[in-house]
């Protein structure tokens, strides 16, 4: 038996939502006022959790680690939003949507969340658009839409390349409005570093200023870790810098299960690698390729200039590969296909990881201007980061981290399995399954914190006594003190080697072994390789400064510290799932033709892990059950 | 196109917290790839500093695509540096030569205090949204998105002064530290929509007492914030606030009546 209880609502698919919202036990709004609950992380999902449900009369209290709640990483989403508002009369549905995700997920993900993501999605475009979000739109003054990546209709909308800032402006704005009205605090420059659970059940969390570097308590009826994802783990990652998993993780330690750790997306267009001192990744939207050709030469180590090599010479491998798809294929097979080129040596550029993405062909059939119109702020992000004009010159691409599909499991009610615990967003694992589709994640987020969330948690709440647990409780001021004894600890190593130093090393044993593609063989020394990382970590890690002020070095140290714990997770569930699925493809479950062959028999189900108190790890299966949705194997041949 | 390497000395703005004194501290740094960002310069120059056992500079940054706002420095005399219409973090070491002593400071205003090196208090943007930048409607009761058409062109505006990333390079570059710019780039978003109409009086008049009880200084139409915005904020925001502002302080004397 499963201690896994994810109470998914009886009835049909379809009515399960609805009637679960019927059911759901309510807060009188008398005693939400004698509720605290604590948000944190102010993207997407925080904020608009946090607004809706001070809304509600609920006392909140947000947390982020960003000087302000609107810079969180959902600032820099590009591509857009989806949502079945069928505004372009294209037979989108919210069955359609349902189903695009769950294939696109590769039948790895709850479906019941997912109907309910999509049945949600029109009113999140309601909502941002009554908020003020600037949506592109037609001349005849109504929303536009494009189409995104692995889906037949046009369902998503976007604000230019700028949707993410846009959405999280128009959710920021809210949070304000609660702010306004007293309803929430506020806290920046604070950064969670434990969550505090008593007697099974969490009551608060704590925090650092990070300013003046003090340690505070908070105690709240609820906690909703709202903390984004944790593709910095490789270093290298299409995350703003500052992404972490610390939240997370420490909720994990704590009891919480994290589920799929090692589903993690690699996204197929982002501007290479240039040098040692790389400190990110800059994503190039998707949607270039629509006009963009990807090509290698035929050579390995053909080194003359791309205008050089002669049309014969190239290999438009993907369009060869998959002629029905094309340069369109979804992400892990773009991203797949690019890195074997690499291995095969016909990798481009001055370190041989990147592939063309060539514009000549479409300036020459659509004229540059149109090409302008379409790109023009992509070509000139480009160049600015380059120096090298894409009208010109094919583009240099490669893949990158990019999104963590893996998370902390939840329940339907997005509750984890600590009582009192909740996660939304990038931070639980709940609707991507194996592999994300484009313009899904910003829904996802949404959809939690505005319409899911704020019914969800009066299950919870209207179960619990209103009593509040005093900060100088013994349990606050037990983690109190660890939290502290951490960063001493830290600041004493006083060893040769800086953070940023170790965190390139073991991003890179991630990167390697437990990227793109996976194999046994690799992943069991890669296991070895990262602990021996984890205890070079705690033995040479060198800070300067101090624990009492603002220091940056030791927030850095204290974050990798748990990402050091999380790889070796990410490789273990890797190494465990003995299948291809989505994003995560090993080697060995390969069909002849070279494409990823899942294994329902054995593997249809969620990996929820355990941690236990003497270390490693214990797994508990959520079996995902389908209802009239047949497991096809996807092709894009 | 193949990386140059450069030999720098960069001087640094040094203050160890709020209230301590700052001084500036030269810093010489070799084979700088002319490749990189100019944080990742400053990354190199940190790490370099902690293998002398020196704290390394405390700097804001984290999209790192000039998107979030959380990157600002004065570099060379100028709000994110040298070139037009990019945050520090989308500067590129191939804007300098071989041989540049380049200078790096925080900003500098009354309303965002130094908290350390080159990090400033910049909350008092947060306070002026609070006090009225937002469109007051529940989750829940949006009606249809669609049941409102806007014309294409009052979007496009309104996406052009929602565009503001919040880094306060105007505040930084203006002469008398005044948050105008960012400020009528708020108002301008929400007031040219429909959506923004019913509260617009309230929200100019309570943004801007916001933005004087803050600190910040007057604004005396110098241009200086336009030309150093990493975002292109157009100051014909600023003309539109001072019309809705002037608008709202006359309709409520009619109301006084
Ligand atoms: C370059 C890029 C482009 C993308 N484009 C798209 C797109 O076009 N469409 C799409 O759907 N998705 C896109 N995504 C994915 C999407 O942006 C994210 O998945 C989503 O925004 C995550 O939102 P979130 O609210 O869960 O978390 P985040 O926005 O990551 O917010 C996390 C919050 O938690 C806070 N936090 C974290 N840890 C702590 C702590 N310990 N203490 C205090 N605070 C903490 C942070 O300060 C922040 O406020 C893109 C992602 C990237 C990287
Ligand atoms: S108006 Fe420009 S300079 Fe001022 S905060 Fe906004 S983006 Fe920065
Ligand atoms: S780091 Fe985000 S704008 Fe510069």
């Amino acid at each position: 038996m499963s201690v896994l209880d994810s109470k998914i609502p009886e009835g049909p698919r379809a009515e399960k939502w609805t009637r679960h919202k019927g059911n759901i036990k309510l807060v009188a709004p008398h005693n939400k006022r004698k509720l605290d609950i604590l948000v944190v992380g102010t993207g997407l999902a925080g904020a608009s959790a946090a607004a809706s449900l001070a809304e509600l009369g609920y006392n909140v209290k947000t947390f982020t680690f960003h000087d302000s709640p609107r810079r969180a990483h959902s600032i820099a989403a590009q591509g857009g939003i989806n949502a079945a508002k069928n505004y372009r009369n294209d037979g989108d549905s919210v069955h359609r949507l349902f189903y695009d995700t769950i294939k696109g997920g590769d039948f790895r993900a709850r479906e019941a969340n997912v109907h309910r993501l999509a049945e949600v999605s029109g009113n999140i475009i309601d909502q941002c658009v009554a908020q003020g979000v600037p949506f592109a739109r037609e001349y005849g003054g109504l929303l536009t839409t494009r189409s995104f990546g692995g889906t037949q209709v046009s369902r998503t909308l976007y604000a230019r390349g700028q949707t993410g800032q846009q959405l999280l402006l128009g959710a920021y704005s809210a949070l304000n409005k609660g702010i306004h009205s007293g309803q929430i605090k506020s806290y920046t420059k604070t950064e969670l570093l434990d969550v505090v659970v008593i007697d099974g059940v969490c009551r608060g969390i704590v925090v650092r200023d990070l300013v003046t570097g003090k340690l505070e308590s908070h105690f709240g009826h609820a906690v909703l870790l709202c903390t984004g994802g944790y593709g910095n783990a490789y270093y290298l990652s299409t995350n703003a810098k500052n992404s972490n998993v610390t939240a997370a993780w420490r909720a994990h330690k704590r009891g919480a299960f994290f589920a799929n750790p090692s589903f993690v997306q690699v996204h197929p267009t982002c501007i290479p690698v240039s040098g040692d001192y790389q400190s990110k990744l800059t994503l190039m939207s998707e949607s270039l390729r629509n006009d963009g050709r990807v090509w290698v030469p035929k050579t390995p180590g053909d080194k003359r200039h791309p205008n050089q090599i002669p049309e014969e010479e190239r290999d438009y491998y993907l369009e060869r590969i998959y002629p029905a798809f094309g340069n369109l294929v979804p992400r892990d097979v773009a991203s797949r296909n690019a890195k074997y080129q690499c291995d095969e040596g016909k990798g481009v550029g001055e370190s041989g990881l990147a592939v063309y993405l060539d514009f000549r062909d479409a300036i020459k059939h659509f004229g540059r201007p149109t090409i302008e119109a379409r790109y023009g702020n992509l070509f000139d992000m480009y160049k600015k980061i380059t120096d090298e004009d894409p009208y010109e010159v094919p583009m240099r691409i490669y893949p990158a981290v990019h999104y963590t599909m893996g998370g902390l499991w939840v329940d339907y009610n997005l509750m984890t399995t600590i009582p009192g615990l909740f996660a939304l967003g990038e931070a639980n694992f709940s609707d991507h399954g194996a592999n994300r589709l484009g313009a899904s994640a910003l829904m996802q987020g949404l959809a939690d914190g505005y319409f899911v969330i704020p019914y969800t948690i009066g299950e919870y709440l209207a179960g619990i006594s209103f009593t509040k647990t005093p900060t100088d409780h013994p349990a606050f001021k037990t983690v109190e003190t660890e939290a502290n004894q951490r960063l001493e600890r830290l600041l004493s190593i006083k060893g040769s080697l800086t953070v940023d130093e170790i965190h390139r090393r073991s991003g890179k044993i991630l990167w390697d072994n437990c990227g793109i593609t996976r194999n046994k063989a690799d992943l069991a020394k890669a296991l070895d390789e990262y602990r021996a990382m984890r205890e070079l970590f705690w033995k040479e890690v060198n800070i300067q400064g101090s624990s009492q002020d603002l220091n940056q070095s030791l927030e850095k140290a204290n974050r990798l510290a748990d990402f050091l714990e999380l790889g070796e997770l990410m490789i273990q569930d890797a190494l465990h799932r003995e299948e291809s699925c989505g994003c995560h493809l090993r080697e060995e479950y390969m069909s002849p033709e070279g494409e990823a062959v899942r294994n329902d028999d054995a593997f249809c189900y969620a990996a929820a892990w355990e941690h236990k108190a003497d270390g490693g790890w214990n797994l508990h299966k959520e079996h995902l059950k389908f209802e009239n949705v047949k497991l096809v194997q996807r092709s894009y041949k | 196109m193949s990386a140059n390497y450069i030999n720098i000395t960069v001087e640094v703005w040094r203050q160890p917290g709020d209230k301590a004194q700052g001084r500036f501290e030269t810093y010489s740094l070799q084979n700088i790839s002319t490749h990189m960002s100019f944080l990742e310069m400053l990354d190199v120059l940190n790490e370099q500093l902690q293998k002398e056992g020196k704290e390394p500079v405390a700097f804001d940054h984290d999209c790192r695509e000039g998107i979030c706002g959380s990157c600002g420095m004065y570099i060379n005399g100028r709000a994110h540096g040298p070139q037009e219409l990019t945050t520090a973090c989308q500067l590129h070491m191939r804007t300098f030569q071989d041989g540049e002593h380049i200078v790096v400071e925080p900003w500098r205003a009354r309303a965002f205090p130094v908290l350390k090196d080159l990090v400033v208090d910049r909350g008092a943007f947060d306070r002026i949204q609070q006090a009225g930048g937002f469109v007051s409607i529940d989750t829940g009761s949006a009606p249809d998105a669609n049941e409102i058409p806007i014309p294409k062109p009052i979007s496009d505006y309104a996406f052009e002064a929602a565009a503001c990333i919040g880094c306060g390079a105007c505040v930084a570059a203006c002469k008398n530290a005044s948050a105008m710019l960012f400020v009528s780039a708020k108002v301008s978003h929400l007031a040219l929509l429909p959506q923004g109409q019913v509260e617009k009086r309230e929200r100019v008049k309570a943004m801007v007492a916001q933005m004087d009880a803050e600190g910040f200084g007057n604004c005396s139409n110098t241009g200086a914030c336009e030309a150093e915005c990493p975002k292109g904020i157009s100051l014909s925001n600023i003309a539109r606030m001072n019309r809705e502002y002037l608008s709202a302080k006359l309709s409520q004397k009619q109301y006084d009546k």
